[in-house]
């Protein structure tokens, strides 16, 4: 068990209680904060995008090209990844992620 | 010229659930007509992920998006919908009564207009349309110096065209526009391109030319007044920024789904989903019913599956809309000859 910080678009920041193995996507979902994931978490819509804060960048995995493609259909940051993509395990305990603009 | 139609069922949206409910209904001798805003039946199947693989369809191990459609495609042959594509729906009018309901669709792209006895709405997540990046006033020069599709390519002969996107709409539009555009930027956030690789080549030529210019970064701000565009402000990943002269824009970041004019039919909404009951899946206006990913109810799961199901039992009360003084007679296509005969598989 652990914990996910989220700040939403009005700025106000949640902690949310994790579980492993889920997408931090689904974590977002299912403590109803607005988070669309349209596909489900296929990695095909973007609409899942959130900018990690910058401590936890370097411990993610690396995105795959699959993830880099949808993320050329959104405006991004440097620290832009989809939140799908992104399994929770006890090592992300603590991370911080800010939901991205939602998609016009 | 407008159309007009007459028919039994209108059914919005021709993905997996839309397609299956054309079966259900076939086999109680229900017509129908699909309409959707894509090109192409399967909605998000085919449009989202048709090589995904899918491994919770009853029946089969794996399937991938594109192989459920094309099998739902010739399972409701026997049936003979008739789609129309590349529309979508305006508006639904009421011009029946609750006990013997009759609606009015009318689409928006070429003005069709039905008149039918039951309205199914199997929309997904919504109608897709083109994402609209966040950048600010955006909407204040759409149509004169934004646009998210190409209609007419005369009408940016001779424009400073800036092209955003790394996709195969952005490519193909870069290749085809730059012949007759003044000047064509294309602007992708990344140097790699998920488009067609002789495409790519083509335009990493025409840069290498000097007929074309390529940026990397992102639109921060547009400028001129609106809603005349003039240029853009680039933000490059350092955070350095740079000004490109341009008389349009044309950002192609794929599709969204959006719910659309469904929120003006008169029906009840809960978060953009329809609420239905679970005998009927039929919304609070008696006769429009709503099946898949598009409805709500108590213990609802957004499965493929569940949608089949919903459409199964939806098809129960149109045909008493449709046929209000025939007796439904519950048969199995295994056993019934009748069944089979509207199968086409009859001995």
């Amino acid at each position: 068990m652990g914990v996910i910080h989220v700040i939403d678009r009005a700025g106000e920041r949640h902690t949310l209680e994790a579980l492993e193995g889920w997408r931090v996507m689904e974590i977002i979902r299912d403590w109803g904060l607005p988070i669309e994931g349209l596909c489900g978490g296929a990695c095909e819509c973007a609409t899942c995008h959130v900018f990690v804060s910058e401590e936890w960048l370097d411990k993610l995995h690396p995105a795959t090209d699959e993830e880099e493609d949808q993320l050329d259909t959104v405006m991004t940051r440097p620290n832009s990844r989809l939140s799908c993509q992104i399994l929770w395990n006890p090592d992300l305990d603590g991370l911080e992620v800010t939901l991205a603009p939602a998609v016009g | 010229m407008t159309d007009h139609i007459e028919t039994d069922v209108v059914i919005i949206g021709a993905g997996p659930v839309g397609l299956f409910a054309v079966f259900e209904l076939g086999l109680l001798d229900i017509k129908c007509h699909l309409i959707d805003i894509l090109p192409k039946a399967g909605g998000q199947c085919a449009e989202l992920y048709p090589e995904k693989p899918i491994y919770d369809i009853p029946g089969f191990p794996m399937v991938t998006g594109q192989g459920l459609v094309d099998n739902l495609m010739s399972q409701i042959e026997p049936f003979h919908p008739t789609f129309h594509l590349n529309e979508m729906v305006e508006s639904v009018e009421s011009i029946g009564t609750p006990e013997a309901p009759l609606f009015r669709v009318k689409t928006s792209e070429n003005g069709t207009t039905f008149t039918c006895k039951a309205l199914i709405i199997a929309a997904g997540g919504g109608s897709f349309q083109p994402k609209k990046p966040p950048i600010e006033n955006i909407e204040a020069y759409e149509g004169t110096g934004v646009f998210y599709a190409v209609r007419r390519m005369e009408m940016f002969r001779n424009k400073k065209v800036l092209i955003v996107g790394g996709g195969d709409s952005a490519l193909d539009w870069t290749v085809n526009l730059q012949p007759i555009a003044k000047r064509l930027t294309l602007l992708h956030r990344r140097d790699a391109f998920r488009a067609a690789p002789h495409t790519v080549e083509k335009m990493r030529s025409l840069v290498a030319s000097g007929d074309m210019d390529l940026h990397l970064g992102q639109v921060s701000h547009l400028k001129g007044e609106a809603p005349v565009l003039d240029g853009v402000t680039i933000k490059k990943d350092d955070g350095s920024t740079f000004e490109v002269e341009c008389d349009v824009i044309l950002p192609f970041f794929g599709l969204t789904m959006k719910v659309g004019p469904i929120a003006e039919w008169g029906l009840n909404l809960h978060e953009n989903l329809i609420p239905v009951d679970t005998e009927k899946f039929e919304t609070n206006v008696p006769g429009i019913f709503a099946i898949g990913d598009i409805n709500t109810y108590p213990g609802k799961l957004k499965l493929i599956l569940s949608g089949f199901h919903e459409g199964a039992l939806a098809a129960q009360k149109v045909h008493r809309y449709v046929y209000p003084d025939k007796r439904l007679l519950f048969q199995y296509t295994t056993s019934s000859t009748s069944l089979q005969k509207k199968l086409g598989v009859a001995a």
